[in-house]
């Protein structure tokens, strides 16, 4: 349609334009410029080039906390995306015990990360944690599992499973009720099995909404930072340190501005990649469902 | 394709189980906030507290003003969903139904903006709030997200499938622009609207990071700070007392949940 006035459109989109202009689209210029000075936020800015991004990769910390970040990811999707799975299976069906089971395992996801990793940081409490507790009482020796640096980061993994499976549920029991039923029934009248029926109708039919789930689950928990911050503060020994938290803590607890901003140009690169994966994905999908 | 009885148990004993490891947590957490410290720490595993204790959310009312950090949270959160929907709406309208040079460029910008996260942004946005000093303000935690990417592409949406004669009938009428987007077009996307605002208030009610980097102080303090600060202070960790503020915290969004399950369900499920 015509707008009434050329100046319409314009005005229209203004207010979200600008906000988005200057709160999403130009820090990132900010960051890369900010990259270059040596800064801690008392004293005057030094340009001092690309020494900071070099000293982040010196030593492979900057490929450390990537790789740790990654880690962390690839287990919290394969692990939402598998439990997701088979629990919108198990629970597609009628009846008010399985809507609440459904609303039980999203609730999880309703709930802040606070109320999340305080409730897991007392669970695994090793002196006052019910499963110190049950371990102890079966004779076992309690395992530290946030302060033993080969145990912390699967462990977060874990509680970010436990509080994102719902959303993978979720959007798998969407995906599901575009399988039709017409097709199951048929394949079983041809004989397929319950297993068979999963693996040659319903998997295929689900791929596009497993892929959109796998992407937005790994953008989500690439920038995963209350579970560390609240846990682990990024310990033991920097086991759990991922990329938002290595970013705050450069800001926040080292005071080099100059650091902080490499960081984020670095991760903010690796998102893009991601996420780009994330739009092509998602696109596809608006247009099949529009 | 019935299901055999035997099958049909077993699904239902694995639903209890699916059950049992989401709610247990929460039942214990509950159970946990009316014991004492000295009964958590002597019997871990003993789920029932041995009598009923409210002591620990006396505690958590003294320590914390949980009035007015619940007043604020509730404020910030319901100030940036609804700026959004105002925002999104004409934003939304130009998008979708306006021909203007442009266009492209401007629904480009909106989907290029989903990319980025708060978390890529937070440091140059802090030093940009440093230096005119809105640190510590209802400004710092709501100005940042008055426009939303997503709200923006959800409502532009909702819109192209509006039929044009309808928007042409309005103009007809005498109806202005502005009159169009929020006294037309807007009651017919409600549910659109109704689903960006729960996922938008319950998100920021819960936001955790923001309010974090955003303030220093007590003066804008936002409740999940404030729980979180309740396991950080005194020596040794007072379970009970955490267990408590976290029931507090929890407690209005999973009412929210109950009561308006399915629009944020349909939400999440991005089926709008």
């Amino acid at each position: 349609m015509r707008p009434r006035s050329t100046w319409h459109p314009w005005a229209m989109l203004g207010p979200t334009l600008a906000l988005l202009a200057v709160f999403f689209a130009l820090p990132i210029g900010v960051a890369a410029y900010e990259s270059l000075f040596s800064w801690d936020m008392l004293t005057p800015p030094r340009y001092v080039g690309t020494a900071n991004y070099e000293a982040l990769a010196a030593h492979g910390e900057l490929l450390r906390i990537a790789l740790r970040t990654l880690g962390y990811s690839v287990l919290v999707v394969a692990g939402t995306m598998t439990l997701g799975l088979g629990l919108a299976l198990l629970l597609d069906r009628p009846g008010r015990l399985f809507a609440f089971v459904r609303a039980s395992v999203f609730s999880a996801y309703v709930v802040s990360w606070v109320a999340v990793a305080l409730l897991w940081m007392w669970i695994l409490d090793g002196n006052a944690g019910p499963i110190a507790g049950f371990m102890r009482s079966l004779g076992l020796a309690p395992v530290s599992f946030l302060g033993d640096p080969g145990w912390a980061l699967p462990t977060l993994a874990v509680v970010g499973v436990w509080k994102l499976t719902g959303y993978a549920m979720i959007v798998f029991l969407a995906g599901l009720q575009g399988v039709p039923r017409s097709l199951l029934e048929a394949a079983a009248l041809d004989g397929a099995g319950p297993w068979a029926r999963f693996r040659h109708v319903t998997l295929p039919l689900l791929a596009p909404t497993a892929s959109f789930v796998a992407t937005t689950s790994l953008v989500t928990s690439f920038q995963a930072f209350d579970v560390v911050r609240i846990m682990t503060q990024g310990g033991p020994a920097r086991a759990t340190e991922l990329f938002v938290y290595a970013i705050y803590e450069q800001i926040f607890l080292n005071l080099s501005v100059g650091r902080a901003s490499a960081l984020t140009v670095v991760f903010f690169v690796l998102l893009l990649a991601v996420a780009g994966l994330q739009l092509r994905v998602w696109r596809a999908r608006a247009g099949v469902s529009r | 394709m019935r299901e055999s009885r035997s099958r049909y148990v077993a699904v239902l004993a694995l639903a209890c189980v699916a059950a049992a490891a989401w709610l247990l947590p929460y039942a214990w957490m509950v159970l946990t906030s009316f014991k004492t410290l000295p009964e958590i720490v002597a019997h871990p595993t003993a789920p029932l507290p041995e009598h009923v204790d409210p002591g620990a959310y006396r505690e958590v009312f003294a320590t914390l003003p949980v009035a007015r950090y619940m007043g604020i949270t509730v404020f910030m959160a319901a100030a940036i969903a609804l700026l959004q929907i105002a925002l999104a709406l004409p934003a939304g309208y130009a998008l979708a139904k306006l021909r203007f040079v442009g266009r492209g460029f401007a629904f480009g910008t909106v989907l290029a903006c989903l990319l980025v996260p708060a978390q890529a942004t937070f440091v140059p946005v802090f030093l940009l709030f440093a230096k005119v000093h809105v640190v510590n303000t209802m400004t710092a935690l709501v100005l940042p997200f008055a426009a939303s990417a997503l709200g923006t592409f959800l409502v532009r949406q909702a819109l192209v499938s509006v039929p044009d004669e309808m928007i042409e009938a309005a103009r007809m009428d005498g109806a202005g622009e502005l009159t169009i987007v929020y006294r037309v077009l807007a009651p017919m996307l409600k549910p659109t609207l109704v689903s960006l605002f729960l996922v938008s208030f319950v998100f920021h009610y819960n936001d955790y990071f923001w309010p974090l980097v955003m303030t220093t102080d007590d003066h804008v303090r936002t409740l999940p700070l404030g729980v979180a600060l309740l396991r950080e202070q005194g020596t040794g960790v007072r379970w009970h007392i955490v267990m408590a503020g976290n029931v507090v915290l929890s407690l209005p969004v999973l009412t929210l949940f109950a009561i308006a399950q399915k629009h944020l369900v349909r939400a999440v499920s991005a089926r709008t």
